[in-house]
């Protein structure tokens, strides 16, 4: 029989982060709020911490230098190339899954951007670009008068 | 390039990681000189720290450890990919000689010199005059 005991509860306690997960995953799958996800390159992870965002990206093995971010309003584009090998003649591929050729990516934020205090850092093939809010965008407190 | 082609594949068949992370297989390109073979494998997250080669017997095996480096006080937001560790095993042939592998990280990219042993590099072969 089903007894709730304190021990299934610590079992479910354990689980709560998994079953957030999931609501997550399917809130993903099912609001994907006009975006095609799948097809977009790179894919991106939008983190938040205090009003700024931080945009990740997995770009493996692209020079910082190829990679070109740019700010307008409130749209923020990625874009760049991935170059291929040079195979000098007699070297051939037994095998390419690394897809090499340009890429442009522009991400619509909520909010604007203060263009200014935009920040990228490119390391271990992770770019990772934070976008603070527009000072004029951010909310308001208005005082009320007596 | 296809949906397919862009997403990370995850390693269903490698044996479960400790930590509850999942396990990807990373892309990778071979391509073949007359000295040696060279891999390539995007693995993004991994530096000389985290990425392990081992070989045992014939079997070449990649693993490389991701920790997303993300503070606590973050929230995801949005999410189209996941992290995770990379795993993926090549078999060798006995073309290649096992104690010169060169390996080197850079950008998340892992690339491994595999220098073909001496005895298969294409020889020349004078003809003499007779």
């Amino acid at each position: 029989m089903f007894t709730p005991s304190f021990w299934r509860m610590k079992r479910f306690a354990d689980s709560v982060p998994e079953i957030l997960r999931l609501q997550q995953e399917l809130n993903r799958l099912f609001s994907t709020a006009g975006q095609s996800t799948t097809t977009d390159y790179p894919a991106i992870n939008i983190w938040e911490k205090d009003g700024v965002a931080l945009i990740r990206a997995e770009l493996p093995g692209i020079d910082p230098e190829n990679i070109d971010i740019s700010v307008t309003d409130n749209t923020v584009t990625i874009s760049g190339t991935k170059k291929a090998q040079d195979l000098k003649e007699g070297e051939n591929y037994l095998r390419q899954e690394r897809i090499p050729g340009g890429f442009q990516r522009s991400i619509q934020m909520p909010f604007r951007v203060d263009a200014k205090g935009v920040e990228a850092k490119y390391e271990k093939g992770v770019l990772n670009v934070s976008l603070p809010r527009a000072q004029e965008d951010l909310p308001k407190k208005i005082k009320i008068n007596a | 390039m296809s949906e397919k082609d862009l997403q990370k594949t995850e390693n269903t068949a490698a044996a479960e990681r400790i930590r509850n992370v999942k396990t990807f297989i990373p892309r990778v390109d071979i391509y073949e000189t007359k000295e040696a073979i060279f891999l390539i494998a995007d693995m993004p997250g991994v530096d000389e720290k985290t990425v392990d080669i081992e070989l045992e017997k014939n079997i070449l095996t990649i693993t490389g450890r991701v920790e997303d480096g993300i503070g606590k006080d973050y929230s995801l937001i949005f999410s189209e990919y996941e992290v995770g560790d990379y795993e993926r095993s090549f078999t060798l042939s006995d073309e290649i000689d096992r104690d010169k592998i060169n390996a080197t990280v850079k950008q998340g990219v892992l690339r491994l010199e595999l220098p073909k042993a001496e005895k298969v590099k294409p020889k020349k072969i004078a003809i003499k005059a007779a």
